[in-house]
């Protein structure tokens, strides 16, 4: 017995160690929808690349731009990954290698090339998008130049936008000033655009009353659109000596430095209505629970999910991701305007029968794909893989 | 034209972007970056009229003795001393966030506990914004209340020791009602921003020109 042991663990050490085995079928590839400026080389996975890092390290891939080399690394790849993306100079010819690397061993090199890159003028990955922008975009200016004919338009009431004059009013009998942020907004974001409209609205009616506006900034940018904003706003009811530079100014660009900013404001200077209009973060609730302590009106609007509970629970009114970007058409009643808000509701209507009738589909598909008859599920996961963007 | 020539930037600069989007090829493919790079040289130098502004709103504040004008006294303190030892550390050292610096001082000593410190105040805000919205005085508030309290317990350890089914009702209630709920608000917020983008390309859309 002893004897049989000891020749098995002869024979097992004296067996030669399987060869690392190298990588198959290596590829060299212009890189599909980019600006010429990478080429992408992808490869089958060697047999010992099990993904364990502990025993296989990964793949060395090798560049020249001549097939006989001299060959150079350009890049090192995990195990598990069969490719990579090299950044290379347009319309040049490249070869590559890639090899597999062990802890004690490393596999022959597979050559692969020439591969040249070049830049496209199309991004095919992103077809879809261009067609669903073509289709809202036509059926939003449609029902624009169906209002220009003067078609009547209705528009259902967004309590938030109606209630503006009543918290200025309110702030006015108080004799207390009122307060507007727009979070960390930036100039650049779209609901910061929307949030000037709903300025421009309050501080028109501050003028008319006579009424103090506060508006601290944390973007220098913002605040600079904010003073034209509001300067314009004075002079609109012929109250341009009202205005006050100081009054629109900027705090800080730290978060809660800015929270803590707004809500000593508050503290001190009790304004008896505050809007929140605009992107907000974490500092929404610091902001508007200091807001709802001193008692003051707040009407809150956002775009931020994630800040939409914390207004509508601290706040009298909360406008919901789209009533805030409705705002300007709502507040001017301009029957273009108002056209593009109707376009939108198409879409919208068509989407929830669209979705309503991709989920009955795809229940009906998926029914059926268990009975052994695929075709609908095919259809229902060609539609929801045309709709994922490249 | 004070008006016309802004509107055509817009629109022109407005259909670059959206171009660019589709179109790899140099010299689009990069354009979306450089048009953000300049929007940061821009924001650069408004950093300048942004310190303008607060420097002269306190020191005014100071000069009138308003109300609260030692809390401008201490931004001021604050803002020169900052900026004093961010010279200092600049001159002196190869990085202003190199370690053992004294501007990292600052700001691990100072900056970061009072950032820390309002942070932490938003648990207690929670709290109080909770207590108000789960009163059950409506129906919708009591549903409200139901479904919170279901959440929590799905959350934490011991829900599923009061009842196994917690975590799984908990799953249930946040991928299913809940991300219906956030998905439609989601697809509104999409198709509002394209709308309101398309308004202001077509120039519909002026507020931002007063």
């Amino acid at each position: 017995m002893k004897k049989l042991f000891m020749v098995l663990t002869l024979a097992c050490l004296m067996s030669p160690a399987r060869a690392l085995e190298p990588p198959a079928d290596v590829k060299a590839v212009d890189t599909p929808n980019d600006e010429g400026s990478s080429i992408t080389v992808s490869w089958g996975r060697s047999p010992q690349d099990q993904g364990d890092a502990t025993v296989f390290k990964g793949y060395q891939v090798l560049r020249a731009e001549n097939a006989n080399g001299p060959f150079a690394e350009v890049g090192f790849v995990i195990c598990g990954k069969s490719d990579f993306r090299d950044n290379v100079e347009s319309h040049k010819n490249y070869y590559y290698q890639v090899r597999a690397i062990a802890f004690s061993d490393s596999s022959q090199a597979i050559a692969a090339g020439p591969a040249t890159a070049t830049a496209q003028w199309f991004d095919s990955s992103r077809g879809n998008v261009l067609i669903l922008t073509i289709i809202i975009c036509f059926l939003i200016i449609w029902y624009i130049e169906r209002a220009k004919k003067g078609e009547e338009l209705f528009i259902r009431k967004i309590q938030g936008l109606d209630a503006i004059d009543e918290a200025v009013g309110r702030s006015t009998e108080l004799g207390k000033p009122i307060m507007f942020s727009f979070g960390l907004g930036e100039i650049k974001d779209i609901v910061t655009v929307a949030a000037l409209a709903i300025l421009r609205q309050v501080a028109v009616r501050c003028a008319q009353h006579g009424t103090e506006l506060l508006v601290p900034n944390w973007d220098p940018l913002v605040m600079a659109a904010a003073q034209e904003t509001v300067q314009q706003a004075y002079s609109e009811p012929g109250r341009p000596d009202l205005y006050k530079e100081g009054n629109v100014s900027f705090l800080t660009s730290d978060q809660f430095g800015y929270a803590a900013g707004v809500d000593g404001m508050m503290l001190r200077q009790k304004p008896g209505a505050v809007f929140f209009m605009g992107y907000f973060y974490a500092e929404a609730l610091l902001m508007s629970e200091t807001g709802h302590s001193i008692g003051a009106i707040q009407i809150a609007g956002t775009t931020a999910i994630t800040q939409l509970p914390f207004f509508i629970a601290s706040c009298d009114y909360t406008l919901i991701g789209e009533e805030m970007l409705a705002a300007s058409c709502y507040l001017k009643r301009d029957p273009q305007l108002l056209g593009s808000l109707k376009g939108e509701d198409f879409i919208k209507a068509f989407l929830i029968i669209g979705f309503a009738l991709m989920a009955v589909w795809g229940t009906a598909g998926y029914i059926l794909n268990n009975a052994g008859n695929p075709w609908m599920m095919d259809i229902f996961q060609a539609v929801k893989n045309w709709f994922i963007t490249g | 034209m004070k008006k016309e020539i802004p509107l055509a930037i817009t629109f022109i600069t407005g259909l670059i972007i959206i171009v660019t989007f589709f179109i790899p090829h140099q010299p689009l493919g990069t354009m979306q970056q450089r048009l953000l790079l300049w929007y940061s040289i821009v924001l650069g130098f408004t950093m300048l009229l942004g310190m303008d502004s607060l420097l002269r709103s306190n020191i005014r504040k100071i000069a009138k003795r308003s109300p609260g004008w030692p809390f401008a006294l201490v931004l001021i303190i604050g803002f020169l001393g900052t900026l004093i030892v961010g010279i200092y550390t600049w001159a002196t050292s190869e990085s202003l966030l190199s370690l053992g610096s004294s501007f990292m001082y600052v700001y691990t000593y100072f900056i970061i506990p009072l950032q820390a410190t309002m942070f932490s105040l938003l648990a207690f805000f929670i709290a109080s914004a909770a207590y108000r919205a789960f009163r059950a005085r409506t129906m919708e508030a009591t549903l409200l209340l139901i479904t919170a309290a279901i959440v929590m317990l799905g959350r934490v350890p011991i829900g599923a020791e009061i009842w196994d089914k917690f975590p799984l009702i908990q799953d249930w209630i946040m991928e299913v009602p809940q991300m219906a709920a956030k998905r439609g608000i989601v697809i509104g917020v999409a198709l509002g921003t394209i709308a309101m983008s398309l308004r202001v390309i077509l120039g519909l859309e002026r507020t931002y020109l007063t």
